[in-house]
């Protein structure tokens, strides 16, 4: 297994090098992702029908999720999770900022403000035209689809599970999976701040 | 579904997901050079078909949307990687097109940098070295594993540069594993290579991919953990998805090595029936 990470060390070096990323002393929770993908960066429509970009949320560390608003489990889980672990960063919660990207616009702009409140701490929900939408998935190498619909004219939306994690420069940071625990991911964050004010 | 929307459709789908100059470049080089040969040495029509059908393989699994299925779920990245690395090449190189693009160089080129290069002996060397053919099976196997162990599978997927390496990687290699079975000449030398050492490396690649692609289809749990976590765009399970990509790197991918060995063996034969004196050996196909 040693063998394998020095291979990738040597594999991966330039992009590390490149991101320059420096690891807690017990590891980080998440998957490094430092360097390996492309700084944060959108122009989207917030919850409250502003358009933004990724300059809006400078100086903070910000975790990205791509879901829908008509979501029975998969997001409504998701994001109290992140919620939760933003909470347990006690004061410095306010240096974190979830990104909601809502990507199924046709249902999600009518109620993406109400479901955004429905967080402790508020989460930004944002959407935008399919373009905008796929070229942020792109972007971050995800993919969203719709089924077809049901006979209530309910529909399943296809989307990725990962949440990624960009420090307050927006440098890509983690990549944090579905299985990660509460505490592990308030770990990450901390480590993060810490690193961003030390 | 009428036929203006399937076409619109055909279209969309033919329209590059990411798009890469280079690749353009490289399969449009290709294809002006055999075409150009084509028309001033002429070959045999079997054997352009072949050459075409590899080439175009080549391109669609690259620069179409076809992409964006195999970066969003197993099968299809496998399917992919069984086209770029064994059928595509396959094709390209059992269709001997190396007099057929020769002819088809530009004078100038030929005299200016084709000729040096092949004159250079550290290329000589180099290519001598990975064209050994125990040396090319070992790279041809030990890519695929490499490219699938799950860590830097992971990476491979997220990061564009090493993704595209990956994928370059496996095409190139493809064209020289099938190019050294297929090619009779030792490389730097007028001898002819035995039928039956290739026949060996076409065997013995086989078990390592049997044995890898058995181990993904029948493993119980999910191994390349980044479909889930940048969504699989099509509506089937994990496990599924994973099984399938494990039977094509099982199945077809082996099924290949056999192919490639009937007509090692079918030329063999040929050869030897006709005595002494073989035909050049890069043209000897697809009659």
């Amino acid at each position: 297994m040693s063998r394998l990470k020095n291979l990738l060390t040597i594999c991966l070096l330039p992009l590390v090098l490149l991101g320059c990323s420096e690891e807690p002393p017990g590891g980080w929770h998440g998957h490094d992702i430092t360097g390996v993908m492309p700084d944060l960066e959108f122009e989207l429509t917030d919850h409250t029908g502003q358009q933004v970009t990724e300059e809006e949320y400078r100086g903070k560390v910000t975790m990205m999720f791509f879901g829908y608003t008509s979501c029975p489990h998969v997001c409504p889980v998701a994001l109290r999770k992140l919620a939760a672990a933003t909470r347990e960063l006690g004061e410095q919660a306010d240096r974190v900022e979830i990104l909601f990207v809502a990507v199924d616009p046709a249902r999600d702009k009518k109620v993406l403000d109400e479901y955004v409140a429905g967080f402790n701490p508020n989460l930004v929900g944002l959407t935008g035209t399919q373009k905008q939408l796929k070229e942020v998935a792109k972007r971050y190498r995800v993919a969203f689809s719709y089924e077809e619909p049901q006979e209530d004219g309910f529909y399943i939306v296809n989307h990725s599970g990962a949440v990624f994690v960009f420090g307050p420069h927006g440098k890509t940071r983690l990549l944090v999976d579905e299985e990660t625990k509460v505490a592990n991911i308030t770990e990450d964050l901390r480590h993060l701040l810490e690193e961003s004010s030390g | 579904m009428t036929l203006p929307t399937v076409l619109e459709e055909a279209v969309a789908f033919l329209q590059p997901y990411e798009f890469s100059p280079t690749v353009l470049l490289a399969c449009l080089g290709a294809a002006l050079l055999y075409q150009r040969g084509w028309r001033r040495a002429g070959g045999g029509f079997g054997q352009a078909l072949m050459f075409w059908i590899g080439l175009l393989g080549m391109y669609v699994m690259l620069q179409t949307q076809f992409e964006y299925y195999a970066q969003h779920s197993f099968f299809m990245h496998r399917l992919q990687h069984l086209v770029l690395h064994h059928v595509a090449p396959f094709l390209i190189a059992v269709s001997a097109p190396a007099a057929i693009l020769g002819a088809g160089l530009p004078e100038g080129i030929r005299r200016l940098v084709v000729a040096p290069l092949r004159r250079n002996q550290v290329l000589q060397w180099l290519y001598a070295a990975i064209q050994e053919p125990m040396v090319a099976g070992a790279i041809f196997v030990g890519l695929i594993y490499f490219w699938l162990i799950p860590s830097v599978h992971f990476y491979a997927m997220l990061n564009v540069p090493l993704y595209n390496t990956m994928n370059w990687g496996m095409a190139i290699d493809g064209l020289l594993f099938w190019w050294m079975i297929f090619n009779l000449r030792v490389p730097g030398s007028s001898d002819m290579r035995h039928y039956g050492y290739r026949l060996l490396v076409l065997f013995l690649v086989m078990f390592p991919q049997i044995a890898l692609g058995a181990f993904i289809a029948l493993s119980d749990h999910d191994l390349f953990g980044i479909y889930a976590a940048c969504g699989r765009i099509l509506p089937i399970t994990p496990l599924v998805d994973q099984a399938i990509g494990g039977l094509l790197t099982w199945v077809p991918a082996a099924m290949m090595s056999f192919v490639g060995g009937l007509v090692l063996i079918y030329r063999w034969n040929r050869q030897s029936r006709q005595g002494e004196n073989p035909v050049s050996p890069t043209l000897g196909c697809a009659r």
